[in-house]
């Protein structure tokens, strides 16, 4: 066993995602085989190699600083399930 | 529909044998005909597209210059956003999202004339390999409707093997447009990294992403590619590169070409009536004056553990946008976080869930430098691997997918899904441009051919690819409906 049922749950809470204890077993199980499998990247020798993130050689991308149209407020806050004076609401964050 | 192409129906439009009309209610005719078995289709763009047609039938009579696929029907995947029209990404997260803005290839598309008859079904935000994972509903393989298309731009594949549209675009992060193009019978071509703007493409892995398109023929998906590979600014990944005139290698001419046939690739695991018609493939590209070697691609093998780490990683971090705030799904609760974990809850399937637990375990702290690290520094490695064998070689060719089209529901278990993409991650993760055609077929059913290139030679790849098209004698037909009764008839 490379997860425990408590670290599915830590990282579940990480990951903001409720789960019933059915799903954390089956989360559990299915990820320990997932990361059996990973596991075979252990015998390659990796020793001296560079990470790879990216496979273009791009550093910084730059463009000038010009002012170009964006969306309206309006239309970014269409799709938003409250909003409020031309903001998203959520639920209360601070007591 | 049936025996069109989009070059045959660009010419006919223009000879005046067909109107863009005529050719928009063909495309709806069809869907109506097949979609309720097939279920390509998450929506339908019908009077838009039957007015954007007629747009397009009065400039031409009137004389006016038309795009370069003015009138031609197709069809997009669901993560590619279309400004005012549904987009989900067939996800429950999604079911309500309209994009206020299009995708850069959208735009491009449209600006070239293209007619989009619909949004194509697609695992949920391109996570699997049969389009069964999509939070609505599973579509079916137009060839065997008890057998699945491929994934994740499942809808995609079949809408153009079903003869419903002339071309569609799909995304591939791992094998998502080729693998259904080779269930599927059609052409599908991952780009080079970069070759495509992704600006508009709903983010699923960023450094493995790429837009391509699924046609019936090598000439079509060079006409597609004409149009859609273009710089932009508004992806920084999106490269300052030329794009050729795709068509202008279709010549038919491989003397000379030097192809590398990695025999990691046809090891244990790959169906033997796979491997045989691939290496017929090859063959017969030898005896039109190309040069084949076998040759070694050692660490192939890592490609399903890296990979499934490296997408799931990414994964995890692009995904959590869908939070219940900006769009799409939303689930009341008293404090925000209990909003953003009830929402997420219950707008995510299963196999989502799954890859944002395995992407978060992998980054998380204490785990990063064994898992994700790792699995860059391995990516590394294969990509390393396509250089070495690239400075011998002008193609690598291997088959598209271990075996043919599976039934529906017969993979269950995640491990053995994953297997699905042996073939194809490679190229999603050393940044190359691969190509999947048909290439025979076993039982009925299509078997693909992969090609690979070097990065940006994605005319290269074409070239080899429709020298083989147009000597391999293969036909490939369109099932009749009801398409239970009829079985793909390409032989080799």
């Amino acid at each position: 066993m490379k997860i425990t049922r408590e670290e599915v749950a830590h990282v579940a809470r990480l990951a903001r995602l409720e789960m019933t204890q059915d799903e954390m077993e089956q989360h559990t199980e299915q990820l320990n085989a997932i990361l059996e499998y990973a596991g075979k990247l252990d015998s390659v020798d990796t020793k001296d190699i560079a990470p790879t993130a990216h496979v273009l050689p791009l550093k910084n991308v730059f463009r000038s600083d010009k002012i170009r149209p964006c969306l309206a407020r309006e239309d970014a806050l269409a799709n938003a399930p409250k909003s409020e004076e031309g903001m998203f609401r959520v639920p209360r964050v601070i007591d | 529909m049936k025996n069109l192409t989009v070059a045959k129906a660009l010419d006919m439009m223009q000879k005046k044998e067909i109107s863009a009309r005529e050719l928009i209610d063909a495309a709806f005719a069809r869907i109506d005909e097949i979609d309720g078995e097939v279920k390509a289709f998450m929506t339908l763009t019908h009077d838009k597209a039957v007015a954007a047609a007629s747009v397009i039938d009065a400039r031409r009579s009137n004389g006016e210059e038309l795009g370069q696929l003015a009138g031609i029907p197709m069809a997009l995947k669901d993560n590619l956003c279309t400004k005012g029209i549904l987009t989900t990404c067939s996800s429950k997260i999604l079911h309500n999202f309209i994009p206020p803005y299009d995708a850069a290839v959208v735009e491009l598309l449209r600006d070239a004339g293209a007619i989009m008859a619909g949004k194509t079904n697609m695992d949920e935000f391109a996570m699997g390999s049969s389009t069964e994972n999509s939070g609505f509903f599973t579509t079916r393989n137009p060839w065997d409707t008890e057998r699945v298309p491929g994934g994740s731009s499942g809808g995609s594949a079949a809408s153009v093997a079903a003869g419903e549209v002339l071309f569609a675009l799909g995304s591939d992060t791992g094998g998502s447009i080729r693998q259904p193009a080779a269930f599927c019978g059609v052409v599908g071509l991952k780009p080079t990294y970069g070759r495509v703007s992704r600006y508009g493409l709903v983010a699923f892995a960023s450094s493995l992403d790429q837009i391509g398109p699924l046609t019936r023929d090598i000439r079509d998906c060079a006409l597609v590619m004409n149009i859609i590979a273009a710089q932009d600014i508004r992806d920084t990944t999106s490269a300052d590169i030329e794009t050729p005139d795709y068509t202008a290698c279709l010549d038919g001419n491989v003397k000379g070409m030097k192809i590398g046939v990695p025999r990691e690739y046809f090891a244990e695991g790959i169906d033997p009536r796979v491997k045989e018609s691939v290496n017929k493939a090859i063959e017969l590209l030898v005896s039109m004056g190309a040069e084949a070697d076998e040759i070694s691609l050692p660490h192939t093998e890592y490609g399903i553990p890296a990979y499934y780490l490296i997408a799931p990683a990414e994964a995890s971090s692009n995904l959590a946008r869908y939070d219940g705030v900006q769009y799409g799904l939303r689930v009341e609760a008293d404090n925000l976080i209990e909003m953003y974990r009830k929402t997420r809850s219950q707008g995510f399937g299963p196999e989502v869930k799954r890859r944002i637990m395995l992407g978060t375990y992998a980054l998380s702290s204490g785990y990063y430098d064994a898992y994700y690290l790792k699995a860059l520094k391995v990516r590394t490695l294969i990509k390393q691997d396509f250089g070495h064998a690239f400075s011998r070689y002008d193609v690598i060719i291997t088959p598209t997918t271990p075996g043919v089209a599976f039934p529906a529901g017969a993979v269950e278990d995640p491990l053995t899904m994953y297997m699905n993409d042996v073939c194809t991650i490679a190229a999603n993760l050393a940044g190359l441009p691969a190509l999947s055609m048909p290439c025979g077929s076993i039982d009925g059913l299509p078997v693909g051919l992969q090609l690979l290139g070097k990065p940006f030679a994605e005319s290269t790849v074409l070239r080899v690819a429709y020298a083989y098209e147009q000597n391999s004698g293969l036909e490939l037909k369109i099932p009749n409906t009801p398409p239970k009764e009829v079985r793909f008839n390409g032989q080799i």
